[in-house]
């Protein structure tokens, strides 16, 4: 159903346009005013002010150390297999390989390249990677002057992903699995 | 022929044009930097050349007013391909924007920007008649643009060169006939002659009024400015009647845009405020010593900057008019406001003689 809009028919005032040339004046000078003198500006001078990012932001997957500074990752290639844009691929290190450089894991990759202009950032490879080491952190503006420059190598991501202390594995799955024991919620 | 005229005239021409290209490129800057301010941005601050960051405190000082920024710009036009689309109808297209800058550059030609320096004039052309001059020339603006409308063969940049063939020719009237109480008032039609006048009597805004705000109002429409920016309103027609052109063309249609609200504004300055007078100081007598010249010419110019401000500034202002309220306010409301304008003064002299 049509609905009729009641409009106040313009008075002679403000057919004149005074009214509205007056206000635009007014609100002008006032805006102008405020980010001259007043430094009111909403504008972020990008390159030297950063936005603070809020903490489950999705960044750049880099991989990680432990505690020790052992590569935490095993070459399972479960993040290659699950990647979408197919933007990882790692080269396990064979029967004659290098073996990990910590106790408690068999293997280590030989390569583990991230292309940059591939990822899209989506998190699958932290939420399937077992062994939790690879995260997406706060990187979002990677450049490079070629494209083999986008293509990140084992050395540069641990470089960029740090070190996370403690072993969380299993952690998150245990209590994901003790929520599901009460599944139907306890009031 | 007399060859000092010749070289003379070629001075000033080639000044005339280079001040007027001058004020049309930082214009744009200052448009950029107004409406920032009116929009609580900062605006252009950071482009300058490699040596610049050297120049200490004032270095970055004209960075952040983007000092540089037109030169950038200018670049740009010139570097960015200049692209033909395919189906123009191609000798229109390239002489579209030809005839578009032309007629803005030819208005200056009969504006008196100063007094006198030495011997010569400080105007391209000392025309008896040169407000129908003008008008004459500023008339064939349109062409430029109806022209760019068709040789594009695009809807958009046709239904601009309709409504900015619609708009100008509607506006012209109120705009000659607003004018006519000055030429009333000042019994001239030499531009010169009507500074001179104003001089003696008085700026001629205090005795037309009426006319000045008509002929301001018919100058926003006439160069296509906001609130009568319908032949390139971006919301509905892309781009208008540029919407097909890049690079230089589309450079060229840009700078006619503002050597119109300069040439505009150069007209106002000379009809309404005294051109290069000043009521004080002596500055009202055409000028004896080199200094006093130079100085009416900055006075010209500062005038003209003014004007052009507020241009800019009422493009921040006011959102656009739809078509049938401009038509509406062009014919049904200044062209009467005009005839009674011109009845009222012609009346009102004769009551004084």
């Amino acid at each position: 159903m049509a609905i009729v809009v009641n409009r106040k028919p313009l008075t002679f005032w403000e057919k004149l346009y005074l009214p509205a040339i007056i206000g635009g004046f007014k609100v002008t000078l006032k805006h102008a005013y405020g980010s001259l003198f007043k430094g009111k500006v909403v504008t972020m001078q990008y390159p030297e002010q950063k936005w603070t990012l809020p903490p489950d932001y999705r960044g750049a997957p880099y991989l990680v150390k432990d505690q020790e500074g052992n590569t935490k990752c095993v070459s399972c290639q479960l993040c290659e297999f699950v990647c979408p844009p197919k933007a990882i691929r790692i080269t396990p290190p064979g029967p004659a390989g290098h073996l990990a450089d910590r106790s408690n894991a068999e293997k280590m990759p030989e390569e583990f390249e991230i292309n940059f202009l591939r990822c899209i950032y989506c998190g699958l490879c932290q939420e399937v990677c077992p062994e939790e080491a690879i995260f997406l952190q706060k990187d979002y503006s990677l450049t490079g002057l070629s494209r083999e420059e986008m293509i990140y190598d084992k050395e540069k991501l641990l470089a960029l992903g740090g070190t996370v202390g403690g072993v969380q594995k299993w952690k998150h799955k245990l209590e994901e699995a003790k929520e599901q024991e009460s599944f139907p919620v306890k009031v | 022929m007399d060859w000092n005229f010749i070289i003379f005239s070629i001075v000033k021409i080639a000044l005339a044009i280079g001040v007027l290209h001058a004020i049309a490129a930082y214009a744009v800057l200052v448009e950029r930097k107004v409406s920032a301010w009116i929009q609580d941005r900062v605006g252009p601050n950071r482009v300058a050349p490699p040596f610049v960051k050297y120049i200490p405190v004032l270095g970055p000082i004209l960075t952040r007013w983007g000092i540089f920024q037109p030169l950038a710009d200018g670049l740009k036009f010139m570097l960015k391909e200049d692209f033909t689309p395919a189906g123009v109808r191609k000798m229109y297209f390239w002489l579209a924007p030809a005839l578009a800058i032309i007629p803005s550059l030819l208005v200056i030609a009969v504006i008196p920007f100063g007094s006198q320096m030495g011997n010569q004039k400080m105007v391209i052309a000392d025309l008896n008649v040169g407000i129908l001059y003008t008008f004459g020339i500023v008339s064939l603006g349109v062409y430029g643009i109806v022209l760019a409308g068709y040789a594009a063969n695009s809807k958009y940049p046709f239904l601009g060169g309709i409504r900015s063939s619609a708009q100008m020719i509607s506006y012209e009237i109120s705009m000659g006939m607003s004018v006519i109480p000055v030429f009333l008032i000042a019994g001239n039609l030499n531009l010169g002659q009507i500074i001179s006048w104003q001089a003696t009597h008085g700026w001629l805004v205090i005795y037309a009024p009426l006319s000045f705000i008509i002929f301001l109002i018919a100058s926003f429409a006439e160069t296509n400015r906001t609130p009568f920016d319908l032949p390139e309103a971006e919301t509905e027609l892309v781009g208008g009647y540029h919407t097909e052109y890049s690079s230089m063309k589309f450079a060229l249609f840009f700078l006619a845009e503002y050597s119109n609200m300069v040439a505009t504004s150069g007209m106002m300055v000379t009809l309404f405020f005294g051109g290069w007078t000043l009521p004080f100081w002596g500055l009202d007598q055409p000028a004896h010593s080199l200094v006093i010249g130079i100085l009416q010419i900055l006075i010209f110019l500062a005038k003209v900057c003014a004007l052009m401000v507020l241009f800019i500034w009422v493009r921040w202002m006011w959102p656009r008019f739809r078509y049938d309220q401009l038509m509406d306010l062009g014919w049904r409301r200044f062209v009467p406001l005009a005839l009674v304008n011109i009845l009222i003064t012609a009346v009102w002299l004769w009551m004084r003689s």
